[in-house]
């Protein structure tokens, strides 16, 4: 492990071969457990296969040679070895358990995020009703996630954290975190090196691209980002915001803006262009269209496309937003 | 025994090699319907191993389908959907129609009556109504594929399952049949276990095989009806709405997985179960030594069967279930590995002092010990909460359960076909050919399944048609590892049906086993045995001895040796 541990291609510098750079309170805890049992499971491995290579050596047939007696059973030996690894597997019961309760048990003063997870995007709530479609999060400082879910099961999965729970609909879970070091400097996401964040429980067609970045920042650079995070409309044109909410609000994970055709249709050139829909009539793609795509997506659905879009309320867009998105689209031709 | 106690035809047959065609299950009668309509348990065991072989080879197609298509990290021929659909199908093939009736369906009929020293199982027609069920199942997961696909992952998790457009009701409907089929077959076992052991083979005299036959056949009895009562569910909250699963409809989508793990944990052990009974044949068999411990491995399937029951939760751990739920289920989790352990310690103390022939079965076996063995010791990161949390659906579980299932069960499996190959079709394969193809599978399969776990317990998650840069050398590694395996697979197999054709034609007992199905010929007359063979100690080699002419062992006359069977 030691020599793998030095190609770097293999491994990080600063993480082991299996794991990568713990960045968590609970990651170093979780690490020391999962070291020692590999190294008592090593230790194991290597006796079982080493006494199996050496006896088949040893004991292989050769002509003139045939078995000699031993004996067919022992009892002594056989509850022996049945029952000494029973104390190690006790440890690493009690140690697997004792870090999982306080892996889940966060401290009162936890800052709150909302984790909302829909087929196939992430969305973020934040005390002050910010929202983000990435993770930000403050370094040292402990955060407690409730996590929902929108359609099927999903899962918020941050190697980085060593923490995964499942968003399933209908129910709130919950698990918190606190990151030791910060992904970078400043609100600007390219001085940043994010931390990866994984769907990680199968969800449907783009379940392996229910990718987000987690930035985790200086406490002031924290309330710095928050506060531009909720003023979304100043110092943006509407386009811009459009933009932001098109990524933010999902219309992403279906629609792309470069002409390929994902469950729904691209945005790209479509502006001012005539649609043909399932029922066999058609429009022309103009501002009342798209709020009523919004507002009510089974309307009409563009031929060819299932009609999987979910209906967004004006709790979750607002009029002032659909008309930015109108923008945005109209600035994609 | 001995030569002159036992003047029957099989003993005619044993030492001259002269068979009349009576004398021969396969050519006993001809024609294609002697086979469908065919009672006879040897006859359904060969065709569900074509059978068996069939889906293996389509969900090896699939398995290597995904694995080519993994080896950029970005699009390469398959869209997301596709991707989607070969993994649940790759998964649902493979556990449903290959590794579950693999060995009890396939091997276990062939073997189990003849082991018993009997003309067939207690309930024949049952037998093959078992076997057709397998069929339409099969037929049922065919149409899936054909029709539309399936992409909900093997599991079925709701509520996705109750929302995707494939066809899930197809599938559960394959599931459904399949699940009697299982339940047929181990209650036949049961049955034919309780009742129609020979006189003299008294629980403690019975072969290890047949003990980890009928502690599986306990649990697809008990488990199965739970698989198919959640499949039925599912079709009713499809078909006609009623929230179970889905909360849009007021149902729980976790109680779903609390049913289906309740089976398919259990389930596992199906699998596992025979491959481990399989083993303890082989171990003893190619040292000539007496199985160590024998008590101890027969209860051991016992307790892992029973225990089984108990941890369907681990596969739940964030899920949300409550805390409580989660520490005892790891608690019970820790208790099964104690079982599988003693097995491997038993059958090392076995090889002590033997005299070890590497054989191809033997090579299997070996290679089974060190794959278990990894899989079994991967399965303490699982069970330990805390490093559950990170492992959960990454690949490191993949590569665990690929270990046990594959490195375990299909080694296994495998192991056994090359062992009773020449007692199923009277014919020996190449040894060389044999074990070059055992090497290659073994360095294929470590080198597809190793790097995943490096990748799993850095994050890379499990059903993922694309992923991040950071993770391509392993996958790149694993795709390599894959297309050996799948050569080494084919190879192994290719080297069984040469010898179809090839194969110099078997003694009646080439390995020098003293179980009962290697005292009729090979391959067995119609009705295995005209007068039931003698019992003794299924592992007692001392009366016998290798014969030149006959190329292979057989028993000498001498003086009765007492050995305890414990
Ligand atoms: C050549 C041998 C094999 C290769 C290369 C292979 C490869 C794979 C791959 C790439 C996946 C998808 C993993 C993911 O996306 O999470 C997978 C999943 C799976 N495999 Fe295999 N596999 C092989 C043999 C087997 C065998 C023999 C079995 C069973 C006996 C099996 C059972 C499964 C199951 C149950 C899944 C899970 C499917 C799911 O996630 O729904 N595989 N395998
Ligand atoms: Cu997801």
């Amino acid at each position: 492990m030691n020599l793998l541990s030095n190609l770097p291609l293999l491994a990080d510098a600063d993480g082991g071969l299996f794991f990568g750079p713990a960045n968590s309170t609970f990651a170093p805890m979780v690490d020391d457990l999962f070291d020692l049992i590999y190294w008592i499971s090593a230790f194991f491995f290597v006796l079982i296969v080493g006494v199996m290579v050496y006896f088949v050596l040893k004991y292989y047939r050769r002509p003139g040679h045939g078995p000699q007696p031993s004996p067919t059973h022992n009892n002594t030996l056989e509850i022996a070895w049945s029952v000494l690894p029973s104390f190690l597997l006790v440890v690493f019961f009690v140690m697997g358990f004792t870090n999982y309760m306080s892996m889940r048990t966060p401290p009162d003063d936890a800052y709150e995020i909302h984790v909302q997870a829909k087929k196939w995007s992430w969305l973020f709530v934040y005390p002050n009703g910010a929202e983000s479609s990435d993770l930000h999060i403050p370094v040292g400082r402990p955060v407690r996630f409730i996590l929902e879910s929108e359609d099927v099961l999903h899962n918020m999965f941050v190697p980085a954290f060593r923490t995964k729970m499942d968003c399933v609909p209908g129910r709130y879970n919950e698990i918190w975190v606190e990151a030791v070091n910060t992904t970078g400097s400043g609100i600007n996401p390219d001085e940043h090196k994010p931390h990866d964040l994984f769907c990680a429980e199968y969800c449907g067609r783009d379940h392996s691209n229910m990718h987000a970045f987690v930035y985790v920042y200086e406490t002031g650079d924290f309330d710095a980002w928050l506060e531009k995070a909720a003023n979304l409309y100043e110092g943006r044109t509407m386009a811009e915001v459009g933009e932001l909410l098109y990524k933010r609000k999902g219309c992403i994970s279906c629609h792309s803006i470069d002409g390929t055709k994902k469950a729904g249709p691209s945005f790209k050139d479509s502006f001012g262009t005539a649609h043909k829909f399932t029922d066999g009539t058609e429009a022309v793609m103009d501002e009342n269209y798209i709020r009523e795509s919004i507002r009510d997506p089974r309307a009409k659905v563009v031929a060819g496309y299932q009609p999987v879009m979910p209906v967004f309320p004006s709790s979750r867009l607002s009029d002032k937003d659909i008309t930015a998105i109108a923008e945005f689209i109209k600035s994609l031709k | 025994m001995s030569v002159g106690s036992t003047p029957d035809k099989f003993q005619a047959a044993n030492l001259d090699g002269a068979q009349t065609r009576e004398d021969n299950y396969l050519l006993a009668s001809s024609g294609v319907g002697s086979w469908l309509f065919t009672l006879d348990h040897k006859r359904i065991g060969v065709m569900y191993l074509v059978g068996i072989l069939v889906s293996f080879f389509l969900g090896g197609i699939f398995a290597l389908i995904l694995r080519a298509e993994l080896f950029t990290g970005t699009k390469l021929f398959l869209t997301e959907d596709q991707y989607n659909q070969m993994f649940t199908l790759h998964g649902a093939v493979m556990t449903f129609l290959f590794i579950i009736p693999s060995i009890p369906a396939a091997l276990g009929n062939f073997v189990l009556p003849v082991m018993l020293g009997q003309k067939d199982v207690a309930f024949p027609r049952m037998n093959l109504g078992s076997f057709y069920l397998w069929v339409v199942g099969a037929i049922f997961f065919l149409c899936a594929i054909i029709f539309g696909g399936l992409d909900t992952g093997w599991t079925f998790y709701t509520p996705y399952s109750v929302t995707t457009s494939t066809r899930v009701i197809l599938a559960l409907l394959g599931v459904f049949v399949l699940g009697f089929s299982s339940i047929f077959t181990g209650l036949n076992f049961i049955v034919t276990i309780n009742t129609m052991r020979p006189h003299g083979m008294t629980w403690f005299k019975m072969p290890l095989f047949l003990w980890s036959i009928y502690a599986t056949s306990i649990i697809q009895l008990l488990a199965t009806p739970v698989l198919g009562i959640t499949g039925l569910l599912l079709i009713a909250e499809r078909a006609l709405h009623i929230g179970i699963f889905d909360p849009e409809m007021g149902g729980d989508p976790v109680l779903f997985q609390h049913f289906f793990w309740f089976y398919s944990h259990p389930a596992v052990y199906i699998m596992i179960l025979p491959a481990m009974g399989i083993i303890s044949e082989l171990i003893a068999v190619f040292s000539r030594k007496h199985i160590f411990g024998y008590r101890f491995i027969a209860y051991s399937s016992i307790a892992i069967a029973l225990l089984g029951f108990l941890v369907w939760g681990h596969h739940m751990f964030v899920s949300g279930q409550s805390q409580l739920a989660a520490v005892v289920f790891s608690g019970l989790t820790f208790s099964v590995s104690i079982p599988s352990a003693i097995k491997v310690f038993n059958w090392l103390a076995t090889m002590y002092k033997g005299s070890i022939s590497l054989a191809t079965p033997m090579c299997y076996a070996l290679a089974f010990i060190f794959l278990f063995t990894i899989g079994g010791l991967t399965g303490l990161f699982l069970g330990a909460l805390a490093t559950d949390i990170q492992l959960h659906d990454t690949y490191f579980v993949v590569a665990h359960f690929h270990y046990v299932m594959m490195g375990g069960t299909l080694v296994a499996f495998v192991g056994g076909l090359y062992y009773w190959w020449p007692k199923m079709f009277g014919v020996m394969y190449n040894e060389n050919a044999g074990r070059l193809f055992c090497l290659i599978v073994f360095l294929g399969f470590n080198l597809t399944f190793f790097p995943q776990f490096i990748m799993g317990a850095r994050g890379m998650p499990r059903r993922y048609a694309r992923y991040v840069e950071e993770f391509q050398i392993y996958h790149q590694l694993s795709t390599l590892g894959a297309f050996l395996l799948g050569i080494g697979m084919v190879g192994a197999i290719g080297v069984l049906l040469y010898s179809l054709y090839r194969g110099k034609k078997a003694p009646a007992n080439p390995w020098g086993a003293n179980t009962l199905e290697w005292m009729c010929s090979s391959p067995p007359p119609l009705a295995n045995f005209d007068n039931p063979p003698p019992v003794g100690d299924p592992y007692d080699y001392s009366n016998l001895r290798y014969d030149e002419r006959e190329g292979g062992y057989v028993t000498v006359p001498g003086p009765a040796k007492k050995t305890s069977s414990h």
